[in-house]
């Protein structure tokens, strides 16, 4: 990496590993149970969140000396809603059914606990290269995150993955149905979503002991 | 040989696999260990003896079931006549039913220890723990709390969520939350829903024959009641167990058996059995209140289950099964005896208005079970409170009358 130095790169390495927006800070839940039933959406999801957060930090970051800092909040709601916005509309635009299918959860992107707390805690007292770079490598912690659930949770409950049968099909008995196996129900619920991201938690602890909190 | 094998054991205790043969040694013999200083509670029960008793007092409900499972199908086949002169009737326990029941039944229980034990054994094994005999009652409990046609592999996989997600990850036998054997269950309703109700599944060869000339159905008594329809099976069917359901369920007789034989050992809580059968009963009057009263019109959806008369609900389905051995599980249910009482008494309430309120879940117990398994800690903190406040409370209004003038003193910084 010489493109970046260490310390740059560290803004996008740390949120992919061990400083995880989902899995070690715990934030952005709501959206990671919503919408990863399905791999698809979770990849269109991960994509927008990438763009809110990249363009948005650097906003922020430009903007900050001038920001007053008791109204900075709505400052930054304005910007992202506008970038929410700019994604909920091209997305109505050439993706029309995935559109509908993420429904109310792209304009919920405004209230995602991640972007307001990378605007606060980072944008705010860093340069636009810096918050660029900070916004992109916490929403790819984030969208990594998303896209194993939904693989997982696509791959288990519907047998598909991007909507392709790679376990056969289930009316036809092809491929694994045929010697009895069945989609697993439970995978499609939202609750299903939690314990996907409490294994990766586990996993993720067990393998990085330091990770884990005095009790 | 018993000196050679404890000889074994303390030679090897720091070996990989120690817990797993020291889970058998202590399975089969008793320890030689002994505590050297200090004062202890001797008991004459162990964690193993505890799970065994429990063991013991299901073994009948599963022998019923393996004869149930056989009779429901030849009965469906219109093989055999429907059995009517008492429990002893000659036509239920014949050896083709026990054998048919036996072929079934056998393999879940394998399947569900085997797979069970397996896990339980390598979580002992990775985290350097003694084993644990949690296990040894849910492998019981789970076959009998499924339908008989279930295909062992989503048992094995229900089984291997549950005793890991609703086991290890909290540290194992006796730091649970839920229930392992209604996590399983739980899994499985919600992952193979059409493997855990309906009409095809109660009846050993129904799913095999759906379509075909030779179909058989059997619909629980809470399933048809659900449909609005009525069914044909009379109280004493359902007392004795004569009626389909899950293998262990069905048979109100020997759960009730099986409870007493638990409540004279002081195993599980006679509390929460009572205030579960009053919880149930409540609820049940309070739904034929409204029928009776007029409320509701027949043509509502739940006219049929909420006429179904109160006392009944504790025939059918799993409710007297869930009662005596599930809800009275020491680890997952309320410790303190008042608290006991809450918490028995809304399993009852809510597994009834379960059943009637939602068809989609015609068997509300286990659900009501684990929704009381999570708010049990909080009824008895609340227990504990209230007890530390009446406890303050007559403290103010106590005189106390010191012996000698100088422990006055000690006694009001104690007070203060």
């Amino acid at each position: 990496m010489a493109l970046l130095s260490k310390k740059d790169a560290n803004l996008i390495k740390d949120p992919l590993t061990d400083n995880n927006p989902i899995t070690i800070q715990v934030l952005g839940i709501c959206s990671a149970l919503a919408i990863t039933a399905e791999l698809k959406a979770s990849v269109v999801m991960a994509i927008s969140v990438l763009f809110v957060m990249g363009v948005g930090n650097v906003v922020i970051s430009l903007i900050r000396n001038i920001i007053p800092s008791k109204i900075r909040i709505i400052v930054q709601l304005v910007v992202v809603a506008t970038l929410v916005i700019v994604v909920d509309q091209v997305l109505k635009a050439f993706a029309y059914d995935l559109s509908k299918t993420l429904s109310v959860f792209i304009g919920l992107i405004i209230t995602n606990c991640i972007i307001m707390g990378r605007f606060e805690a980072f944008a705010l007292g860093n340069g636009p290269r810096r918050a660029f770079l900070d916004g992109i490598g916490n929403a790819l912690g984030y969208g990594v995150i998303l896209v194993i659930v939904g693989f997982f949770r696509e791959l288990l409950g519907s047998g598909t993955l991007f909507g392709i049968k790679v376990l056969g099909d289930p009316i036809a008995k092809t491929g694994l149905y045929s010697i009895g196996y069945e989609n697993n129900g439970f995978m499609i619920i939202p609750p299903a979503a939690l314990i996907v991201v409490g294994i990766i938690i586990w996993v993720q602890r067990s393998r990085n002991r330091a990770l884990i909190e005095e009790a | 040989m018993k000196e050679k094998l404890h000889a074994f054991r303390v030679k090897n205790q720091d070996k990989k696999w120690f817990p797993v043969f020291s889970g058998f040694h202590t399975f089969l013999f008793t320890p030689k260990e002994t505590t050297h200083n200090g004062t202890h509670i001797k008991g004459a029960d162990d964690l193993k003896r505890t799970m065994n008793t429990v063991v013991m007092s299901l073994v009948p409900c599963l022998i019923f079931g393996m004869f149930n499972t056989g009779y429901q199908h030849y009965l469906a086949l219109g093989e055999i006549e429907a059995v009517s002169n008492g429990f002893f009737s000659a036509g239920f326990w014949t050896m083709d039913n026990f054998l048919l029941g036996l072929w079934k039944v056998l393999p879940l229980v394998i399947v569900s220890y085997g797979v069970g034990l397996a896990i339980e054994f390598l979580f002992c094994v990775i985290k350097k723990h003694e084993i644990e005999e949690g296990y040894l009652v849910t492998g019981m409990l789970v076959p009998l709390i499924v339908p008989v046609d279930l295909p062992l592999w989503m048992l094995a996989v229900a089984v291997a969520f549950g005793v890991v997600i609703g086991k290890e990850v909290f540290g194992g036998t006796g730091m649970n939350i839920l229930n392992p054997a209604l996590t399983i269950r739980a899994f499985l309703f919600f992952a193979y829903p059409t493997w855990m109700s309906g009409d095809k599944v109660w009846v050993h060869g129904a799913v095999d024959t759906a379509g075909t000339a030779d179909a058989i159905s059997g619909e629980t008594v809470l399933g048809s009641l659900a449909q609005g329809a009525e069914h044909s099976y009379s109280l004493l069917d359902m007392f004795y167990g004569f009626i389909p359901g899950s293998v262990g369920e069905t048979s109100a007789l020997l759960i009730l058996l099986g409870g007493l034989f638990l409540v004279f050992t002081k195993i599980a809580s006679w509390r929460i059995m009572v205030s579960a059968v009053l919880g149930s009963l409540a609820m049940g009057l309070i739904f034929n209140g409204i029928v009776s009263a007029g409320w509701l019109p027949e043509y509502s959806k739940f006219y049929t289950l909420m006429s179904f008369p109160y006392w009944q609900h504790l025939l059918v389905g799993g409710l007297a099964f869930g009662i005596v051995f599930m809800a009275t599980d020491p680890v997952t249910g309320s410790q303190t005896n008042k608290g006991k009482w809450y918490y028995g008494f809304f399993i009852g309430f809510l597994s009834v208005m379960i059943r009637v309120f939602n068809p989609g879940y015609p068997e509300g117990v286990f659900l009501a079970i684990l929704l009381m398994n999570v708010f049990a800690p909080t009824i008895d903190h609340y227990v504990v409170r209230g007890n530390i406040k009446k406890r303050l409370k007559r403290l103010k209004t106590a005189t106390i009358y010191p012996r000698t003038s100088d422990e006055v003193d000690s006694l009001k910084t104690e007070t203060a």
